[in-house]
């Protein structure tokens, strides 16, 4: 009978480091499918004819995708611009200064909203956003701004439910100390709690960054399709998501590697700035 | 001059607390809209009935379908694979390289956007694998997709048992697998279910995923190799296309109802956890 | 006439690591006697009793040497699987530890393990083993009820009759009554002097005069020696080893 169990035991702990090595599996052929659709048109074309082209037509063989790098990283920081701040003050607001009943409710609430389709984000983007900024401030509405405020909207939950956590770590000790010293709440939150709390936060604006880079179905319908590098705010764009998104579910041959290539540099922007959330930010955290 | 740090505090105590308020106002404005738009669109006959001239009439009744479908199939294949691998790493081994290097890919296929899934999904099951536009190759990609989120849960889940518990089990002669399943197991379920329903609401709410591999086929979906919407696809597809308002608002309202009531379900069960241990 | 010998230990040495923390204990324990493991704190007496439950193996870096004979079930050694032993050895832990669930699933949850699924037996063996542990009266109508709402002394006394539906021939108890109630700790001292007809105990405690009282013979540990040995009643009155009647008259401790 003891063998039975040895046996057995030995069985369960090899099926479960399968189980567990199937994260790994599964990763590797991620980027394996992805890096093999995507890299021989690197090759093929020259890397800087794709990463720095300024032309995408790509039955035509012209697979630049410089403007929609640029595109994606213009309505990235405009949804910092306008969402870091206002989550920033949210979180601020829930973590020093709300009742423990605010906190209770307020927070849960905040992260059911955060579990909204992007898709109804884009949607009333269209239906309320698009218009207004077509009748008041020119140009076609689907523009930089309308991107930006909606991506800034859906990025909010994301940035204040971090930026909490980081605040609320802050140990107790610190604010009282300040206001025993005679400061104000305020000198105490933005003097003391705010700088002990910089990496969260820090961290929380790079997931939030990474959050509107990797969008596509909101961007899709708010942006505007264009193909050219917007100068103004009013101009309509594509992202580097939006261009794979379109594209996609009709493009043969070098079209589709192309899409594919679009996919290696997304990826390779958006695993840089994991990279700097998660380690950067550590770093610093345990300095 | 320097400004009165009295009043500096009084200001920027109503700056934050109007901040804070827009912040909630905004997304509540969100959920209010499309419940407002979209109540009087969503009769029993808009959930149960099949769509019509493209969706422009009719209901939603197969994306509802196909979104139960990928749903509970999804969290099928990954809640074994998810909790398994939260086990592992907490219950049959220690700390080491191989662990550090599971969790940073754990990591890693989290912080993937999920367009980049809808393409893997679309290269590797839709294509290479030859299942085509199905419910298969949407499920098996969404199920990649949720596997961290249940890994973290898990493991979340069965840390905060007591250590003590486990002591106890082998003490009445309980072998390690014994010990998960009847103890650790058992007391960890709530924090497991948070996370099963946590990864169904993101299913549910896919679109660039589950568009490029489940495909848009407005037929209802009766095996798994079949094509499908749901209604995330569904609603993107009325909006994107202008097919029709009334439709448009009424599927955002069942697929955020939906949503929220799964959502609420997840904090319900994650409370339960809580409340044991404290 | 000498009782027979239920467990034979030569030149038992317990680690941690590097760290030695018993050094070469010899010891007969007897079979249905109580054996009262006393001493100081750290002297070994935890780890002996990890040997003896073959918990030592799920420390880190625990180990042992030596020989260690369970007349009936057999050798202990490293390699001996576990699962077999701690069905024959039962412990009770310092701090009741019972299972987030009902009292009756409690108590048959080693007992699950063996296959026995009768609802019927199960709840003999439930009954029998709460009566031996003195708890059934107090129990008998709510064993549905959440063991978590008894009370320290009741966890307690649950906690022996949950290894006592095992059967076990050998029951280790490691300071039980520590932060128990008087009365719990009675009742307690009462199912052992019952349970001694069947079984063979040893009692660890830091409480002399808890160990007088309830024990038959006694070990005396200090620093991870054994220093004495010997009936309850001789060891009390006439210590041979001076250490030893320094510690019973609480000299140091």
């Amino acid at each position: 009978m003891n063998r039975n169990i040895i046996d057995k035991d030995n069985l369960v702990r090899l099926v479960l480091i399968l189980f567990a090595l199937s994260s790994l599996l599964f990763l590797f052929v991620i980027f394996a499918f992805i890096l093999t659709e995507g890299l021989p048109l690197f090759y093929k074309v020259g890397i800087k004819n794709i990463v720095a082209g300024m032309k995408w037509a790509p039955t035509k063989g012209s697979f630049g995708i410089l403007p929609m790098i640029i595109s994606s990283f213009m309505v990235t920081t405009g949804a910092l611009i306008v969402g870091a701040p206002l989550a920033l003050a949210c979180a601020t607001y829930l973590s020093e200064y709300a009742g423990r009943r605010t906190k209770l409710f307020l927070k849960p609430s905040l992260e059911l909203l955060a579990g909204i389709p992007s898709v109804v984000y884009g949607f009333l983007g269209v239906i309320y956003i698009v218009p207004i900024i077509r009748e008041h401030l020119g140009g076609a509405g689907f523009s930089i701004l309308s991107t930006s405020l909606v991506l800034a909207i859906m990025i909010l939950p994301t940035i204040t439910s971090i930026s909490f956590d980081a605040l609320m770590s802050v140990p107790g000790a610190y604010r009282e100390g300040s206001l025993a010293m005679g400061a104000t709440k305020w000198q105490t939150v933005g003097r003391v709690v705010l700088p002990a709390a910089r990496s969260g936060i820090l961290a929380s604006f790079i997931l939030g960054m990474g959050r509107a880079i990797g969008e596509t179905m909101a961007v899709i319908m708010v942006a505007g399709n264009a193909l050219k590098i917007p100068t103004s705010l009013l101009d309509p764009l594509r992202t580097l998501t939006s261009n794979i998104a379109l594209e996609l579910a009709y493009a043969t041959g070098d079209h589709r590697r192309a899409l594919f290539s679009t996919g290696v540099v997304l990826l390779v922007i958006i695993m840089s700035l994991n990279f700097i959330a998660n380690f950067w930010v550590k770093r610093r955290a345990t300095k | 001059m320097r400004i009165n740090p009295r009043l500096t505090d009084k200001l920027m105590r109503a700056g934050l607390t109007f901040l804070a308020l827009l912040t909630v106002g905004i997304l509540i404005l969100i959920v209010l809209i499309i419940f407002i738009k979209g109540f009087r669109y969503v009769t029993a006959e808009f959930i149960f009935s099949y769509p019509e001239d493209m969706g422009r009439l009719g209901g939603i009744f197969p994306s509802i379908i196909g979104t139960v479908f990928l749903g509970l199939l999804s969290i099928a294949f990954a809640t074994p694979l998810g909790v398994g691998t939260a086990i592992y790493l907490t219950e049959y081994t220690r700390e080491s390289t191989l662990t550090r290097v599971i969790r940073f890919g754990v990591e890693s296929l989290a912080g993937i956007p999920s367009i980049i899934y809808g393409l893997f999904g679309f290269i590797f099951f839709v294509i290479k694998l030859k299942m085509g536009w199905s419910l298969l190759s949407g499920t098996l990609t969404i199920a990649i997709m949720v596997l961290p989120t249940i890994i973290r849960t898990s493991e979340e889940a069965i840390k905060a048992v007591p250590r003590n518990l486990r002591t106890v089990s082998f003490s009445l002669g309980a072998t390690k697998w014994e010990t998960v399943t009847r103890v650790i197991i058992p007391s960890a379920a709530s924090g497991i279910l948070t996370g099963i329903m946590l990864s169904i609401g993101r299913a549910v709410s896919e679109t660039a995923a589950v568009i490029f591999t489940m495909g848009s086929s407005l037929r209802l979906p009766t095996s798994i190799m079949d094509s499908g919407r749901t209604m995330a696809v569904h609603f993107y597809i009325l909006a994107r296309e202008g097919i029709s308002m009334e439709k448009a608002y009424a599927t955002a309202l069942v697929l955020v109802c939906s949503i929220l009531i799964i959502n609420i379900l997840a904090y319900y069960f994650m409370h339960k956890m809580i409340a044991r241990y404290s | 006439m000498m009782p027979e010998t239920k467990i034979r230990i030569k030149n038992l040495r317990v680690f941690f690591g590097t760290q030695e923390v018993l050094t070469g204990v010899d010891l007969d324990v007897y079979k249905d006697h109580v054996l009262g493991l006393m001493g100081p704190s750290a002297s070994g007496k935890s780890s002996f009793i990890s040997v003896l439950n073959g918990m030592i193996h799920f420390e880190d870096g625990g180990r042992f040497q030596g020989d260690v004979h369970i007349d009936g079930f057999g050798s202990l050694s490293d390699k001996n699987n576990g699962v077999a032993l701690r069905k024959t050895v039962g412990t009770v832990f310092a701090t009741p530890i019972p299972l987030p669930r009902s009292i009756f699933e409690n108590i048959v949850f080693g007992v699950k393990l063996n296959g026995i699924r009768k609802r019927s037996e199960l709840h003999a063996i439930a009954e029998e083993s709460l009566k031996k542990a003195f708890l059934w009266d107090e129990v008998k109508n709510r064993l549905s009820e959440s063991a978590l709402k008894l009370s320290g002394g009741q966890q307690q006394r649950l906690c022996l009759a949950r290894t006592l539906a095992l059967r076990p021939e050998v029951i280790l108890l490691d300071e039980p009554c520590s932060g128990l109630d008087p009365i719990s700790t009675a009742k307690i001292e009462e199912a052992l002097s019952e349970l001694k007809n069947d079984h063979t105990i040893i009692l660890v405690s830091n409480n002399t005069k808890q160990i007088a009282r309830a024990s038959d013979f006694v070990a005396f540990f200090y620093m991870g020696k054994l220093i004495e040995f010997g009936p309850t009643e001789r060891l009390f009155t006439n210590p041979e080893n001076q250490m030893t009647d320094d510690y019973i008259r609480g000299k140091f401790g």
